[in-house]
């Protein structure tokens, strides 16, 4: 039973992406693409091969590779649809968080590898973020943990139900707006970045996998992907209630991901990214917003 | 000083002969030059040399607003090897011209700041000034880094080298390398004897101002063989200046739409650009309005079928665009990226002798629909749109702005085409120009003042033809307007002067 939690990630991976383009080429009032139009992309660049430039060493050839990796490692620390996930021990989040935060550590030394310009100042920009939203996560994580008394992901979900007590619901949306924020800014979506531009300047993560392509470029676009449904799988993980029986959970683990990727192409559709420095303000926001929830919870749990 | 120091041409295109254009020598021609520059209304719409015979003959424009005039004086030198005093240490905007007599003709100019090449053509006098070795400028330091961005760009824009210095995320310094383009096009207005094809290189100069070059090249070519049109067909040629402004003006909107990632807005104006553009199609054939604009007359006469047409599309057009600016500008995260981004001080646009947009954005009112007028705009010359703040957002309202005035324009227009005589007069080609003339044609197209001029020989030859494109100034206002920016505001800057490459490097 584990393992079908892997395969509902995978799953919905695999439409995540497709279902963000529909939904933005329907709001601009375009045919645009099919939903599997992203997964036809990586066929594609999987039967390529990839160039090196010469200028880079063995990091550019195997950061792709450990980035992947990394992700899929996570995979199996999600727990998915109040399925205990397939490894599960104490602060697991912990592990959780660094395993990503080391596939990044790989695409930005890879991109420094490159020697170019656009890609240095991509890695500087993405180190900068990524560092200013790791204190939300682990003040999300924390507060969860602090509620229901366990420090694993599966635990936590396990025994967190929404509708135990009114004051939950308080510090449960913003955990949620928290959550969403940190899925948007960890896969660089509008506002914080816009995927879909093709200017060098501006762009934070597109700019420092510029360089690579074909098989790599797949391998790339594969675990952005998975992140997704990653983050998408957590935030439903929280909302199924433990109770209901396996069907209804799988149902509803599906909606709340197509319902994600749709919120994410509805917003992305009707807005402006933000200003570069405006970033940074934005990001510890979303710390911020972190924070009154852990305060919420150190009041609801008499410990302040 | 003696009044007769230089000749007033009156009428914006009016051919005078060039023996009765003043020759000074060079003290006189620069003091004159630097009186007549430090009048506000004044600016240099042309100065250039051209060897006659054994000599190197400069001729200066000045364009004054107020009086609508067009003052021409000239200099004349036989060695090349004197340096001259720059007039660029007085007049910052002169560096551009002074440049370009540097580059092909090796004059040297003394305190002038930097004689960087201007498009390396391949007659060039220094043949050691290569694209490939230019020497960028530098600052030394631990703590910036040099960004260089081209010349082959992502995305569908021409060539052309950007190199920044910043620090962090704030381009102290942004130098552009242009060039890439450069096809000899003043050469070939030369070379090709034949009307026909004079036309179709003017048309070519920049793609997106195809009305506005063809004009002033007709405009230019009808002067100096005295050829007089109706007015139905001047009305004409307005209206397609106008359809052009109002195509590139939404096509614009959606770009800077597109770079702050703002997609309902993109999408949108990207439709209204192509009901435009298809309109022009309707009309002549071509999208761009290639063809439309002939001296003498008009292959494609308007017709009742297609003005009304056109009116109900503009309609239709004004309604949607109003609908998507007022939400556009209006929306906070797409004010947040425009509003306060790239100022263009009006002290800046002034020094650099910025014109069209980038000089209204910080509130210069200048205008050739109104100071100079030409065609139609002689009857009814146009009020300019002016902003203030020197922004990304006053380029964007600016453009908002003059299409819908534009829209208005054409409106009244076509009451007055309906008045006006039926003319069916097909292109003339076999046109005489005045001998030993000078004449200079602006035309306002859509960024700004574009203009030719020609000097003809002795059998009515043209000797020499020369073009200038807005960017050939504007280029210069848009790397101040980047300074103590962040790198990642440029694309959205860049975009909204929407400079032409090809423009400069003709």
């Amino acid at each position: 039973m584990k393992f079908a939690g892997i395969f509902l990630i995978i799953m919905a991976a695999a439409i995540f992406p497709g279902i963000i383009l529909r939904v933005k080429s329907i709001a601009g009032g375009r045919k645009g693409p099919g939903i599997f139009q992203p997964l036809k992309d990586i066929r594609v660049l999987l039967m390529k091969g990839s160039v090196f430039s010469q200028t880079t060493s063995f990091i550019f050839q195997i950061a792709p590779t450990i980035a992947l990796a990394t992700v899929v490692i996570a995979i199996l620390l999600v727990p998915v649809a109040n399925q205990d996930a397939v490894f599960a021990f104490e602060g697991d989040f912990v592990f959780f968080a660094y395993l990503l935060a080391l596939g990044k550590f790989f695409t930005i030394i890879s991109a420094l590898d490159t020697g170019s310009a656009f890609e240095g100042m991509g890695a500087n920009r993405e180190a900068l973020f990524s560092m200013l939203i790791e204190p939300a996560f682990f003040i999300l994580l924390a507060t969860f943990a602090m509620f229901t008394g366990y420090t694993s992901f599966s635990d936590i979900m396990t025994h967190f139900h929404i509708t135990d007590n009114h004051y939950v619901m308080i510090f449960s949306i913003l955990g949620f707006y928290v959550l969403i924020q940190i899925a948007m800014i960890e896969n660089s979506r509008v506002p914080v970045d816009d995927p879909k531009t093709h200017l060098e300047l501006t762009m934070i993560h597109e700019v420092i996998i510029l360089d690579n392509s074909g098989f790599d470029k797949a391998l790339i676009h594969i675990g952005t992907f998975l992140k997704f449904s990653i983050y998408g799988a957590l935030i439903s993980s929280y909302l199924v209630p433990a109770g209901w029986n396996i069907g209804a959970q799988v149902a509803l683990f599906i909606g709340i991901q197509v319902f994600f990727a749709t919120i994410i192409g509805y917003l992305e559709s009707f807005r402006a990214r933000n200003k570069m420095v405006k970033n940074s303000q934005y990001i510890l926001t979303v710390s911020a917003i972190a924070i009154i929830a852990f305060v919420i919870v150190l009041i609801l749990t008499n410990k302040l | 000083m003696n009044e007769k120091n230089y000749i007033e041409i009156l009428n914006n295109g009016s051919p005078v002969l060039l023996k009765n254009i003043p020759v000074l020598n060079y003290p006189d021609f620069y003091n004159l030059l630097k009186e007549m520059l430090s009048d506000p209304d004044s600016h240099c719409v042309a100065y250039y040399a051209f060897p006659v015979e054994n000599m190197l003959k400069f001729i200066c424009c000045i364009a004054n607003d107020k009086t609508s005039g067009i003052a021409v004086l000239s200099h004349e030198q036989k060695n090349h090897e004197i340096a001259l005093l720059s007039l660029t240490s007085e007049i910052f905007a002169m560096h551009v011209y002074e440049r370009e007599i540097h580059e092909n003709f090796g004059v040297q100019f003394r305190n002038h700041p930097w004689l960087k090449p201007i498009r390396y053509p391949s007659d060039r006098f220094y043949k050691g000034n290569v694209m490939n070795n230019y020497p960028f400028y530098q600052i030394e330091s631990e703590e910036l880094h040099e960004v260089g961005v081209g010349p082959v760009h992502a995305g569908v824009i021409e060539p052309g080298h950007f190199r920044f210095i910043c620090n962090g995320e704030k381009v102290l310094h942004l130098e552009i390398q242009l060039g890439y383009q450069h096809r000899g096009i003043e050469k070939l207005m030369i070379q090709k004897n034949d009307p026909f094809q004079r036309m179709i290189l003017s048309e070519s100069i920049a793609g997106d101002s195809v009305i506005a070059h063809g004009l002033a090249h007709t405009g230019l070519i009808e002067s100096l063989a005295e050829h007089n049109v109706s007015e139905r067909l001047q009305i004409e040629r307005n209206i397609a200046l106008e359809l052009e402004r109002i195509a590139i003006h939404i096509g614009d909107t959606a770009a800077l739409c597109m770079d702050v990632a703002y997609q309902l807005g993109q999408v949108v104006n990207e439709a209204l650009r192509t009901t435009i553009i298809n309109t022009t199609q309707l009309w002549c054939g071509n999208r761009f309005g290639k063809g439309l604009i002939r001296p003498g007359g008009s292959n494609y006469p308007s017709t009742d079928d297609f003005i009304k047409s056109m009116l109900s599309t503009l309609e239709e057009t004004l309604r949607r665009y109003e609908d998507i600016t007022d939400r556009i500008y209006s929306l906070p995260s797409v004010l947040s990226r425009f509003d306060g981004i790239g100022i263009l001080t009006q002290g800046q646009a002034k020094l650099t002798g910025a014109v069209g947009m980038a000089a209204r954005i910080t509130g210069i009112a200048r205008d050739i629909r109104k100071s100079h007028p030409f065609q139609y705009f002689r009857q009814h010359p146009v009020e300019p749109v002016t902003q203030i703040s020197g922004d990304v957002l006053a380029r964007g309202m600016l453009r908002n702005l003059e299409a819908r005035q534009s829209i208005g324009l054409i409106k009244q227009w076509t009451k007055k085409l309906n008045e006006a005589e039926e003319s069916n007069k097909k292109p003339d080609y076999n046109y005489k120009l005045q001998p030993e003339s000078f004449a200079i044609s602006l035309t306002e197209g859509w960024r700004g003042e574009v203009c030719h001029s020609a000097v003809t020989g002795k059998n009515g030859n043209i000797i020499h033809y020369k073009i200038k494109d807005p960017s050939f100034h504007n280029w210069m206002a848009l790397a101040l307007a980047v300074r103590n920016q962040e790198i990642s505001d440029f694309p959205v800057c860049n975009k909204s002067f929407n400079l032409s490459y090809c423009g400069n490097d003709l």
